[in-house]
């Protein structure tokens, strides 16, 4: 693993990185030995290519305690899970619930269903980013159809009432879908015990695979015949047929898939049920503690989310006051080697939840590589920017001043 | 030796089938779907005949829905 001791790297909400050596290694295995179109033409390299993309296909089952891997469908990221589920599943005159904490890639494919004739309620959650199950129960209308929630806001890190909202799903016979963008590898997840009956994941955060990855688990609830797919296509089997085959999971992947991310994706898999969510978790939220309590001391600093670490992931979310994010986030990539990521973070209706819309936030997002001194020293970091702040004003920077970016 | 070749309508569940033969200490290989059985240019399993009722079986348990087994001798 190649670690710049120059940099700290706090954008792993975004993106992992390092990743574990194994993942390249992998990678670099598949391409110079293996290389073959999985299952496409039935010589040995294909076939020992397809054998690593459903290996990878039953670790995935594995992590979540999915029903069988056949109903694991591989897609680029949790974005094209996210639309195949969405627009696969809804029909002009079905109803959605979601909540106010929701990404882009759940918002913005809702906003364009609506102009279709799909109904959207969005339940406002609290300044911190909780959600009450119970408006989301009070939001139920005859045609309701699907509850969608993202497990763990990419903005706060608030945990988010999936199990419960699972359960009123059940009970009210509709379907749950959750995106697990931030809690996949990072927080226990379990399809049974957690009631999801579509799981959304993406491989390139917290499972430490390479970006391309990602995909879309089906329960048992989930009748495929009323999920459509996105997209029809070759899929190296019944060639005879000009119609696209209705089962799993041929259904939904059509073309040549990411062989190669997803053998890297299948050693990040290995690597974390190695060393077992749990472990990582309290790992990250040891670090997230000291992290969170040590901006709290600083003055000027409001750090938003929930404080009690047990609500919530590792992404820390604050503002110092004064300076815009878009500076903070220079300041520290130019003058410390702090990487993170500053603005709306893809997810406007979050920031308005906080009431930071539209300058956002500066977030550090944490991994399983970050190590106590990157504690300390982003502390420094911020300490001593607040420092100059106050002493100086932002003038003693004038190339920093510009507009806050809007975009996300 | 002679074989028997399972027909299956996905790559994916060759390979579910695969494990599941490997987990009973039965030998298995995918080959190319011989054009005399099938027009379908993807893989299939290749057991020995002697194993055809360990495959029916692992096939039952599965759930998996095949479109055969079929014996292939040598040609
Ligand atoms: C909660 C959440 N949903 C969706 C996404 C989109 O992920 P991707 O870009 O991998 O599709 C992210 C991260 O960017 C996220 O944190």
């Amino acid at each position: 693993m190649n670690r710049n001791p120059n940099l700290i790297y706090l954008d792993n909400a975004a993106t992992s990185w390092p990743k574990p050596p194994q993942v390249a290694a992998a990678m670099t295995r598949f391409l110079e030995e293996t290389g073959a179109n999985p299952g496409r033409s039935g010589h040995r390299l294909s076939v020992d290519a397809a054998r690593l993309v459903f290996e990878t296909r039953e670790q995935v089952a594995r992590l979540f305690n999915a029903p069988d891997p056949l109903r694991v469908t591989f897609a680029l990221n949790v974005t094209e899970a996210l639309n195949l589920a969405l627009h696969g599943l809804l029909r002009p005159g079905d109803h959605i619930i979601t909540s106010s904490m929701e990404h882009n890639s759940v918002m913005r494919p809702l906003r364009h269903l609506e102009k279709r004739g799909v109904a959207v309620t969005v339940v406002p959650c609290s300044p911190e980013g909780f959600l009450n199950p119970a408006n989301v129960e009070s939001a139920i209308r005859p045609n309701t159809t699907l509850i969608a929630l993202n497990h763990a806001s990419n903005v706060t890190g608030t945990l988010l009432p999936v199990r419960a909202a699972g359960e009123i799903a059940r009970r009210h016979n509709l379907l749950l879908l959750a995106d697990v963008a931030q809690t996949a590898g990072a927080y226990p997840l379990d399809m049974q015990v957690d009631n999801i009956d579509l799981l959304a994941f993406t491989g390139h955060k917290s499972l430490y695979g390479p970006t391309g990855t990602g995909g879309l688990v089906l329960g048992t609830r989930v009748d495929e015949s009323k999920l459509s797919a996105l997209k029809q296509g070759g899929t190296g089997t019944r060639s005879e047929r000009e119609e696209q085959p209705e089962f799993l999971p041929d259904k939904y992947e059509s073309g040549t898939p990411n062989a190669v991310g997803l053998a890297g994706l299948g050693a990040g898999l290995d690597w974390i049920m190695a060393r077992g969510v749990n472990s990582i978790r309290q790992h990250e939220m040891t670090l997230c503690r000291k992290l969170m309590g040590g901006l709290r001391e600083i003055s000027g600093v409001t750090v938003y989310g929930p404080r009690d670490a047990n609500l919530r992931t590792a992404v820390i979310s604050f503002n110092i006051a004064g300076l815009p994010p878009s500076e903070v986030g220079l300041r520290l990539d130019e003058d410390y080697g702090i990487l993170c990521r500053v603005g709306l973070h893809c997810a406007p209706a979050a920031h308005r939840t906080l009431g930071t819309f539209p300058a956002g936030t500066v977030r550090f997002g944490l991994g399983a590589f970050n190590i106590n001194r990157d504690i300390d020293a982003t502390l420094a970091a911020i300490q001593q920017l607040v420092t100059d702040h106050c002493s100086h004003g932002t003038r003693r920077h004038p190339r920093l001043l510009h507009q806050p970016r809007h975009a996300d | 030796m002679e074989h028997a070749v399972i027909l299956v309508y996905s790559t994916s569940h060759a390979m579910r089938i695969e494990k599941l033969l490997a987990t009973r200490g039965t030998v298995c290989k995918l080959i190319p779907v011989p054009r005399h059985l099938s027009s379908d240019c993807g893989v299939c399993v290749r057991v020995s005949r002697a194993d055809i009722e360990t495959a029916r079986s692992v096939v039952a348990e599965s759930g998996i829905e095949i479109e055969g087994i079929h014996e292939i001798w040598p040609i």
